[in-house]
């Protein structure tokens, strides 16, 4: 028996001519203004419906509905460094998602250059592999590429497409000496559930090295955040690469894959490449640059209490909050600037819920004349010393962005 | 700092609460069957029909009309990318009408 069920979603040009012509109109009509949210880009297109019509999904931005891609509320950030489930992002390749997932069916198997291959259920992982559990950011490869100037195609989303959760698994370093890795293996091959929905198309698979599969953090979850993973989050399995951007991280992880040889698949080899430059950054139309995959994060923080076009006391000193990350390691110090990056002062730090994922910081400014208006800056240094630019980085595929964010506040 | 330490005092209320209920160690696993929204929405206005036809077998049509302005390079690359990487059987008389739609038409960023 097949334990996944596959939807027959591909639709007919009859069937989509045909409900075009019967409830097309209907269908287009716009949502009302209280359920869109306006994205800061610049030069506008912002504009997004909300949504609460995915499964075990609160209310989320709308980015894409088949296969699903939804943003995270701005607002959800403010309430806690813990993402919850319920409105963490969601972003699929394919929409050949299956349509259920039969618990007692399932198996994650282990194979390839291994001295034994495994098929394990899910009782049997959480028997044989000693609990590990760490808080780590899952943050998109393009979170915030709607900010990017020029534009760049792709996703465009706001700040949202990441999240912190505290991960629950079992280390894959301990999955894998099960199997007995062989001498020779270069590379570790990971695929879902998820599969193409056109024949001959590239199934959605990624690879690390064998020495960073190992490390001893990358992790098989079965939890998030103390529950099952959401069915979008990649219920029951999803590979955590803490520190390393949400690409590697596999949904409904059920096939991993030992290689002694590079792994020459689409996703691994042509997708997700970055400039290999600091920052990833490049000048738009600048030609023969060596490209890389995508890999470890960056240091980014926000403010969550404020923003663009908002007020703070003019009498009275007003509290400023946020959230920052280190990217591939801690945070070390969260500082905010009121004179354009002029000058700096450390902002306090919230309590430390693992290295790998959001800290809140907070900071008083005083009082400024009524009616003046202030630019304030948030930017976080992480612990091995990379601080984040005061330029945005620019490359073709909306990758990376980490500058310092400002935020135009006036006081009333 | 009040809120700052009601917040925290929250998170520590949380933790607790996740300490105890992770002692049995795993979560409950359901085999819950989901349907997902498919999306609606069609691609609108002249030169129209190809799009609709070809694109939305893979993917619904939000995403595209919120591009921003791209070049038609940029959208004759995109085409492509799905035709020639993704598998998307186009037939090649369709594909400049596609490009032109996309450069032009509702999608286009204007």
């Amino acid at each position: 028996m097949e334990p996944f069920d596959f939807e027959k979603r591909v639709l007919t040009r009859r069937a989509l001519l045909g409900s075009a012509a019967l409830g097309g109109a209907a269908l287009m009509s716009a949502p009302a203004l209280a359920d869109m949210v306006n994205l800061p880009f610049s030069g506008g297109g912002g504009e997004r419906e909300t949504t609460a019509a995915f499964p075990q999904k609160g209310k989320m931005i709308l980015q894409r509905t088949r296969p699903p891609l939804l943003e995270t509320p701005w607002e959800t950030f403010d309430k806690g460094v813990f993402t919850p489930n319920d409105q963490f992002y969601v972003r699929w390749h394919w929409a050949g998602i299956p349509d259920s997932v039969d618990v007692n069916a399932f198996r994650l198997k282990v194979h390839g250059n291994v001295e034994r291959e495994l098929s394990l259920s899910l009782p049997e992982l959480i028997k044989k592999f000693p609990p590990f559990e760490l808080a780590a950011v899952n943050q998109c490869s393009g979170n915030s590429r709607g900010f990017f100037g020029p534009r760049v195609p792709g996703a465009e989303w706001g700040n949202g497409a990441m999240g912190n959760a505290k991960w629950r698994g079992f280390r894959l370093r301990d999955l894998l000496d099960l199997a007995g890795v062989k001498s020779g293996s270069i590379q570790v091959r990971f695929a879902g559930l998820e599969k193409p929905v056109i024949d001959g198309g590239p199934h959605f698979k990624k690879s690390l090295s064998i020495d960073h599969a190992r490390d001893g953090e990358v992790m098989v979850a079965y939890a998030m955040n103390g529950e099952a993973l959401p069915f979008l989050n990649g219920f029951p399995l999803r590979l955590i690469v803490p520190g390393w951007y949400a690409t590697y991280w596999m949904k409904m992880l059920t096939d991993i894959e030992v290689l002694d040889k590079p792994d020459e698949n689409f996703w691994t080899k042509k997708a997700y490449l970055i400039p290999d430059t600091p920052g990833a950054n490049i000048t738009p139309g600048q030609k023969d640059v060596k490209m890389i995959p995508i890999n470890r994060m960056v240091p980014r923080s926000f403010f969550t209490n404020v923003a663009t076009g908002g007020s703070i006391k003019a009498s009275g000193p007003s509290d400023l909050r946020g959230i920052a990350f280190g990217g591939d390691c801690g945070v070390a110090k969260v500082e905010t600037s009121i004179d354009g990056g002029a000058s700096w002062q450390a902002a306090e730090l919230g309590a430390d819920e693992g290295k790998y994922g959001f800290r809140r910081w907070e900071a008083k400014i005083s009082s400024p004349a009524a009616g003046s208006r202030l630019s304030v800056k948030v930017r976080c240094t992480n612990t091995n010393g990379l601080v984040q630019p005061d330029k945005p980085n620019w490359n073709p595929s909306g990758f990376m962005r980490n500058v310092i964010e400002t935020v135009d506040l006036v006081a009333a | 700092m009040q809120r700052f330490a009601q917040t925290f005092g929250v998170l520590l209320a949380v933790a607790v609460l996740a300490g105890s209920a992770s002692a049995k160690d795993t979560p409950e696993f359901k085999s819950e069957s989901f349907e997902l929204p498919t999306g609606d929405r069609m691609f609108t206005g002249a030169g129209a029909d190809p799009v609709n036809n070809n694109c939305l077998t893979c993917h619904s049509a939000g995403m595209v009309l919120v591009q921003p302005k791209l070049s038609k390079t940029t959208w004759e690359g995109i085409v492509k990318k799905m035709i020639n990487v993704y598998k998307a059987p186009v037939p090649d008389s369709d594909v400049a009408a596609i490009v032109d739609y996309l450069s032009n038409g509702p999608a286009s960023g204007k």
